[in-house]
Order: C-alpha cells, then structure tokens, then sequence
C-alpha cells in the first residue's frame, strides 16, 4: 500500500480509428486490478475515422473526482497529436511516439522524450498497427511495472482471437518493454499497489444498472449522444434480467412508449440528450396529467440544437424545468458522479411511484461517458423499492373505483390495466375524480380547480422527502462555492488547490433542482462569507433560478462554455481572480485544445 | 369460477358519445362493443387506446381500461401497453389525421415490427375537431376551410401503406354495416400481429364529399370477390380502386408466415414484464460485477 501521493495522468492522443480505445481499456484494467482509483476522460468528435481523439487517464492511490489538471504522460499515435500537446508537458513529464511516422517538436525542459522505432523492434513494417501496443510495453517500464501484468492483460483481450494472436501481441509489447528498459528512465515514483482490486463503469452504465436495481422493466431508446450507453447497456442484458428493450423510429415514439408502459405497471424508462428530450416533453406532461410515474434521463451535451455532440455542458436546466407545456409539478434531479448516478435511479423511482409523476435526470456528457473506478462494494444492488400506493389485485365486489379520488394528500392509487373491478379510464384532457373528461362538453370550472389543486398537494411536503444540500469544507470558509450536478467532484479537488494558495473555500453542491431546498440553501448561503456560482455554461441558469427561487444573487460566477469539462485550477484560477476583484463572471481558458 | 356470457351493452362506457348526430363513429363504437362481446372478452382484459380528435374520444364510451392519450401518439402508448402485458387485448383507436398525417411515423414502425395490436381508423377524411380542415386521406381539389380553393395535394392510401410497411392483417370497413365491420374487427383482434381496420367513417357535419350516400352508393365487398388474401399484390390492387367502385373488406391477411413482436421477443416467454417486481436477484448481481471487474 502506498501513501496517498501517488496522482498520475496520461493521455493517448490519435485519430478515430487508430484504436486509442484499446490501450486505453488495458492501462485501466491493470489500474483498478491493483486497486488503484481512476477517471478517465475522452475528448472527441462526431466522427467515425479521422478527427483527433484524446484520451486522458488519471490515476491515484486515493479518491480522484476530475480527470486532473496535469499530464505526466502522452502518447502520440499521430503527429497532429503530437503539434498539439507536446507543448502541454511540464518538466519530468514523458512522451512517447513512433518515431518510424512522428518527430516531436518544440518541448519544455526536462521533458524525457521516448521515440520508439516500432518497425525496427517488432521486425515488421506494420507500424501503424503495432505502435499502441509497442507504447505499452514501454509504458509498463516508465510506470515501474511488471510486464507479466500487460501480459496476462493482453492475454485476457485476444484469447477469443486464438493463440498465434495473443503470442504475437505479447512479443510486441516485450519488444517495446525491452527497448524502453534499454533506452528510457523510469518514473520516480512507481505505479504502487492499491488496495482490493476496484471495477471499472461510465456513467451511462451507472445509470442503466440503477435502472435495473430499482426494477425498471421497460427501456426504451432512440439513439443519441452522449446517453447512448445507456441504451448499449440494457440492450446487452436484456435478456438475462428480463428488461423489455426497444429502440424505437424517434424520441416521441420512445417517451410515449415508456408513459404506456408505466400506466400498465412496469417501471418504465428512458434515456436521451437535449434534442431528443425536446420531443420528448409532450409526453412528460401526458405522465404528469395523467399522473403516471416513470422516468426520463437528459445526458446534456453542448447545444443549442444539434450543437456539439460529443462536447459537454449543463445548459439545459431550463429546459428541463419548463419541459411541456401547462403548469404542473416533476422532480428534476442532477446526481454528481457515477455513483451517485447509480443511486439516483431507484430514489427517484420510488418519489415517481409515490408521488405518481414525471421525474426528470440530469446528467450530462462529464458524467455519463467518462470512465471511474468503483468498488462493488459500494454498490447498493438491492434497494429499496416502493411501488406507492398501487393496485394489482382485483376486486369483483361492486365497490366504485375512481382513479383521481381527492384524497387529503392528492395521491390517489392507482390501478393497473388488467386489475378486475377497476376499469377507467386515463386522459391527457382534464378530468375529474372519476377521470371523466372536463374539457369537452362541460369545462366546470371548480372541477378544473380541484383537479389541478389535487395534482399540486402531492408535492407541498415533496422536498422533505429528500436530503437537502449542505455545506461541505470548512466552516466560515472566505468563500462558498455553489455548482450543481456534475461539478462536485472538480469544485472538491479546487477547494484542495486553494488550501495551498492560502485561501479557504467550501461548497454547496445542488443536487435536487425540484423541489428546491430553498430554506436550506437560503441559511446556508446568508451564513456564508461570500459565495460563487460555478456552471458549465454562458448564461447562468442555475444561478438565475436560484435567485429565482431564493432571492439570493452570487458574489461572483465562474462559468464554461466551450465543449469541454472545468479542470480543477480553471476553478481555483477564477476564485482567486475574483476575489482580486471585486466579484463578476469569470471564464477560464481551456488550454487542451481538441 | 363461472363465465358470464357478456353482450354489447355491458360494454357500454359510463357517458354517452358527444358526436354530432349522424356520425359515422357510433357504428364504429357499437361494431367493438358487440366484437368484444362476440369473442368473450372481459372488460378489464382490453386497452383501448386513443390519440386526439372526435374518434379518439372513443375509450370514454367503452366499458374496457381506457388510455386517451396525445394526438398522434395512440400506437406508441399501445405498443408500451402490450410490450409491458402482452397478456391484454390492446385496440388503438382514432382518425385519419391523427394516424395517417400527426402519427404517421408511428403507423410506418408499428407495422414494421408487427405489434399485436388491433388498430381502428375512422377515416372520415377530414379534421373534424378543429373544424373543417384538409386531412392526409382527403382527395384532390377537396374544399376545406385550409383549402378554399381545393387541395392540390394527393391522399395517402391507408391499405397499401400498411401492407407495405409489414402489416399482417389488413381490412377496410364502413361504419354504415355494422356487421360486416364487427366481423373485421373481430378477426384484427384475433391476429397475432398488426392489424389495421380503416374504416369509412362519415363527418356529416364537416365533409360534404364523402356521405353516407357517397359510400353507399360504391362500396362492394371483398368477401364477394374471388379475392386472394395471402397475396400484397392482389390486395394493393384492389385496394388503390377509386371510383365508381370502392372496395371494403379484409384486403391482406398473413397468420403464420411471419411472426408478431410477441412471439418473437424472448424476454416475453416468461410471462408479461409489468407483472415482474422487484430488482436485482443476487446471481444477476454478481454476474454484473463480474463483468465490471
């Protein structure tokens, strides 16, 4: 076990098509074997061949919750990869590359620089083809590691392609060892052993395996980055677990679909990002007004429109809280990480089923596509799951069944089709207590009172049933930090760097956006020095619909707009900025530029 | 337990239907209630399905479990319905500008994949609800109040898109012969697979073109034809006459040669989704993390 100093960062640069994926899936195997934390992060484009795809992997022997400022280590497979990061590396940094196809360019001192001439080391003139595997065998070296680790790796990936596969793999990945215990220096400090080997998921997987755990028995999906995963997930297990998969002709089919299938009894589920979820939203109010409880995921990528798809922000809060039309009330929630992703699913669920509504999750790109280390452990498969007041046995004893009963608390249960002695039925159009429709012939007004005075109570006590946000850090800190959702982990690891610049800084990190814990938020942030505002995108929505709903205006804002994730030093760079002046927004600069 | 042997009334919904009098839609209504009746049902084993327009007001004056969703939108909540339990009788309903023209999209894939659903179309070519507007199966130089002038667009043809698009049983009724149209809705529910009833279904109010008179003064029966109901071709052929003569009928009818998504979906052969609770079993979580690992 080491000592908690060891944060390491690489990153693989290339093509789409040049496999970075796979180096980058064995250094993440050989990562969380040996119980070492990991976040990875893929920079990429809309492209299935050509682009620059970047790949960063960070890792740790303690807790990691931002793929990191820094890079200890690269690995070109191109030379455009090459022009456009070698000049991010700091002295003690190492880069690798080909040097049959790539010369390096201008570096800072200090930079080892690690040429492999893969056609000369594997005897074949296949460069292109065995340069990834090449640097990994040097990389093993550079990280102090074993190469009976990369080779049981490799052995574990190619076994399906037979036996003459792996042994040629095998012999040149040594090859690439051997040159770079011949050639290179190590690292100072290697790869140490971590605790109990770790797995490995992306938040896409988090949330399709929360669906699962929570019971959700019907998926359905069109597909669409970044919230892919999900739907690549439950299609894969479908039919081990039982789980009805669709992919259907478009988001409006998908979200309809999913209504149809909560209103029957099965948890129903759906995942999408901002465009789709824009044709998802009549169908968010058809559940809301027909009071069926189901759930429907937005992975944010940057818009407006088709945007970036393959970039991330979180600028469709408002979209989400005004998603349909008419005035009615939903949940709407942005988990912080993977793991919390993955709980926010079955809680979510059993609010819908008791509460009988929409719920809406916001996650985005950050979250979703990138790649975390997780302890099984830590993984609650057996939740808690609460139907709310449903019925599925039938009664043949007369007794009148009326589905919108107005009850004292507006939750009404709520019959399945198929259940004897409870035949209605449900509408979109207004209707009273015994869903008769109140739109057509007679528009009474004091039944249309009623029935939206039904829906509203179900949600005045809604925020007590749910954990408010809280101060975390030092107490009388000279600055609060506020973000919501994907932020957490990277405004956590800012609060850090701070601390070394003699600056204290805590957060509120917002995880529920309705209901609003506006009287929590409200005491924390008026006990609070001063306090930012940190989002990832232009305009400020979270901050507007805080002052919105608390009255509350931030001392300051920090905001991102262009594609790509906050680092943790854009976070601090900004707080010490504004805290040099007198407040206002600050926009940090992205220096990776893919 | 006992069966009571149910008949139409029992199937009657609680309100009385608010169409003007003379709709074409009450003998629509009354041909599912005595098909209902006729095959045994019960009321709560059947869905009925509707999306926005005078016809989809149709589960308020059915006695079945009833979902009166959004225009356009009756076969994806039907396709959720059946796709969660397959055990229930599921029947769509609406008009031609909610399926033909609003859910078109939904009408092309629900047939495609051949979902065990009875689809009921009252196709009275017109916009009834909203007035008096053109509609995807009015005909060329129709008058309407979004065409003063008359359409300089051409109809979509119900039957031929169905078959085309993978429909299994397809079949064009009048809701002037209920019996003739309650013994095609009878067999639509009896399919396993897609089935598409478009129904002539006058708008005495809206549509001075397509009567009552229009129809009967046309309509000949396929059932008296030696018509071939395996064959798409047959059946799109007398499907696109349009004239003097205009055929109702079961057009295309395919049973065994290709399955509905019922059949062939594996995660089904263990009984309906909806009826399975709870989450994870601990053998399906291990194996997850096995994979993770």
């Amino acid at each position: 076990m080491s000592d908690g100093n060891f944060d390491f960062a690489l990153a693989i640069g290339g093509e789409a098509g040049q496999g970075i994926a796979t180096p980058g899936d064995t250094l993440a195997r050989i990562v969380v074997r040996r119980g070492l934390n990991l976040s990875t992060y893929n920079a990429y484009q809309s492209i299935i061949r050509g682009g620059h795809i970047f790949l960063t992997v960070r890792v740790s022997d303690r807790e990691v919750r931002s793929h990191g400022d820094k890079l200890d280590m690269l690995l070109a497979l191109n030379q455009d990869t090459m022009n456009r990061h070698l000049r991010l590396l700091g002295s003690g940094a190492a880069a690798l590359y080909n040097s049959d196809t790539i010369s390096p360019g201008d570096y800072t001192d200090g930079v080892q620089l690690c040429p492999l001439p893969v056609n000369d080391l594997t005897g074949s003139q296949r460069s292109g083809l065995n340069q990834n595997t090449v640097a990994l065998g040097a990389m093993m070296h550079l990280l102090g590691l074993d190469f009976g680790l990369l080779e049981a790796s490799i052995t574990q990936q190619f076994s399906r392609k037979g036996e003459d596969v792996v042994n040629e793999n095998v012999r040149v990945a040594l090859a690439g060892y051997t040159h770079a215990q011949e050639n290179f220096t190590p690292f100072p400090m290697p790869m140490p052993e971590g605790g109990e080997p770790l797995g490995v998921w992306s938040g896409n997987e988090a949330l399709a395996m929360g669906g699962a755990a929570a019971g959700v028995k019907f998926y359905a999906a069109y597909p669409m980055s970044p919230s892919t995963g999900v739907l690549h997930w439950m299609a894969q297990n479908a039919r081990n677990l039982g789980i009805m998969v669709r992919q259907v002709e478009d988001e409006i089919g998908v979200a309809n679909m999913v209504v149809g299938a909560a209103h029957t009894g099965a948890r129903a589920m759906c995942a999408t990002s901002g465009g789709g979820f824009a044709l998802m939203t009549e169908a968010i109010g058809a559940a809301a007004m027909m009071e069926i409880p189901c759930v429907f995921i937005n992975v944010q990528r940057a818009g407006p429109s088709t945007g970036v798809p393959t970039k991330t922000e979180q600028g469709d809060l408002w979209q989400a809280l005004g998603a349909s039309q008419g005035d009615f009330e939903r949940f709407v929630v942005s988990p912080k990480d993977a793991l919390d992703a993955y709980n926010t699913v079955p809680e979510l669920f059993n609010l819908a089923d008791r509460l009988q509504c929409p719920g809406i999750i916001l996650s985005d790109l950050l979250i979703s596509e990138g790649r975390y280390s997780i302890s099984p452990k830590e993984i609650n498969f057996h939740p808690e799951i609460d139907r709310g007041e449903l019925i599925t046995e039938g009664t043949s004893n007369g007794e009148p069944y009326m589905r919108y009963r107005d009850t004292a608390s507006g939750v009404s249960p709520r019959a399945v089709p198929g259940t004897e002695g409870h035949v209605h039925t449900v509408a979109t159009d207004e209707h009273d207590e015994d869903s008769m429709l109140l739109s057509d012939e007679f528009t009474n007004p004091h039944r249309r009172r009623a029935s939206v005075e039904k829906r509203a109570r179900k949600f005045e006590a809604a925020a007590s049933l749910i954990a408010p946000p809280e101060i975390e850090g030092p107490a009388n800190a000279q600055v609060t930090l506020v973000g919501w959702g994907s932020t957490a982990g990277v405004i956590q690891e800012a609060i850090e760097q701070l601390a070394d610049r003699g600056i204290t800084a805590n957060q509120l990190a917002v995880k529920w956006l309705i209901p609003l814990h506006t009287d929590e938020i409200t005491a924390a942030l008026t006990s609070a020095n001063k306090f930012i505002i940190v989002e990832n995108n232009y305009s400020g929505q979270f901050a507007r619909y805080m002052r919105s709903e608390t009255g509350l205006s931030a001392y300051g804002h920090i905001r991102k707009y262009d594609g790509e994730p906050f680092a943790p030093h854009h976070i601090a760079d900004g707080v010490a900025d504004l805290l040099g002046r007198e407040g206002g927004v600050f926009v940090p600069y992205q220096e990776v530029i893919v | 337990m006992t069966t009571i042997q149910l008949t139409a009334r029992d199937f009657k919904g609680k309100i009385d239907p608010d169409w003007c009098p003379g709709c074409g839609d009450f003998g629509v209504l009354n041909s599912l209630q005595r098909a209902a009746a006729e095959l045994g049902l019960r009321p709560h084993e059947i869905v009925t399905v509707s999306g926005i327009g005078c016809s989809s007001n149709l589960p308020g004056y059915i006695n079945t479990y009833g979902m009166h969703t959004l225009h356009g939108r009756s076969l994806a909540f039907a396709t959720g319905v059946k796709m969660a339990n397959h055990d229930l009788t599921v029947i769509a309903t609406g008009g031609d500008g909610d399926g033909y023209g609003i859910g078109g999209n939904h009408f092309t894939h629900t047939a495609r994949r051949n979902v065990d659903l009875t689809y009921v179309v009252m196709n009275n070519q017109i916009y009834g609800l909203t007035t008096g507007q053109v509609s995807p199966t009015s005909r060329v130089g129709q008058k309407t109040k979004s065409t003063p002038f008359g359409s300089v667009e051409y109809p979509l043809n119900p039957l031929t898109s169905a078959i085309m698009n993978g429909a299994t049983y397809v079949a064009r009724g009048y809701s002037g012969d209920v019996r003739h149209l309650t013994e095609l809705i009878k067999g639509g529910i009896e399919h396993q697979g897609f089935a598409l009833i478009d129904i002539f279904s006058p708008c005495v109010t809206f549509n001075l073109d397509n009567t009552h008179n229009f129809f009967k003064e046309r309509i000949k029966k396929l059932e008296d034809e030696d018509h071939d109901v395996t064959s798409w071709a047959a059946a799109c052929e007398k499907a696109m006459v349009w004239g003097d003569e205009i055929y109702i009928g079961k057009f295309y009818h395919l049973e065994a040669e290709k399955e509905s998504l019922t059949a062939l979906e594996p995660v089904l052969r263990d009984g309906p989704v909806a009826k399975r609770t709870g989450g994870l079993t601990g053998e399906q979580a291990d194996r997850i993390v096995q994979r993770m690992l």
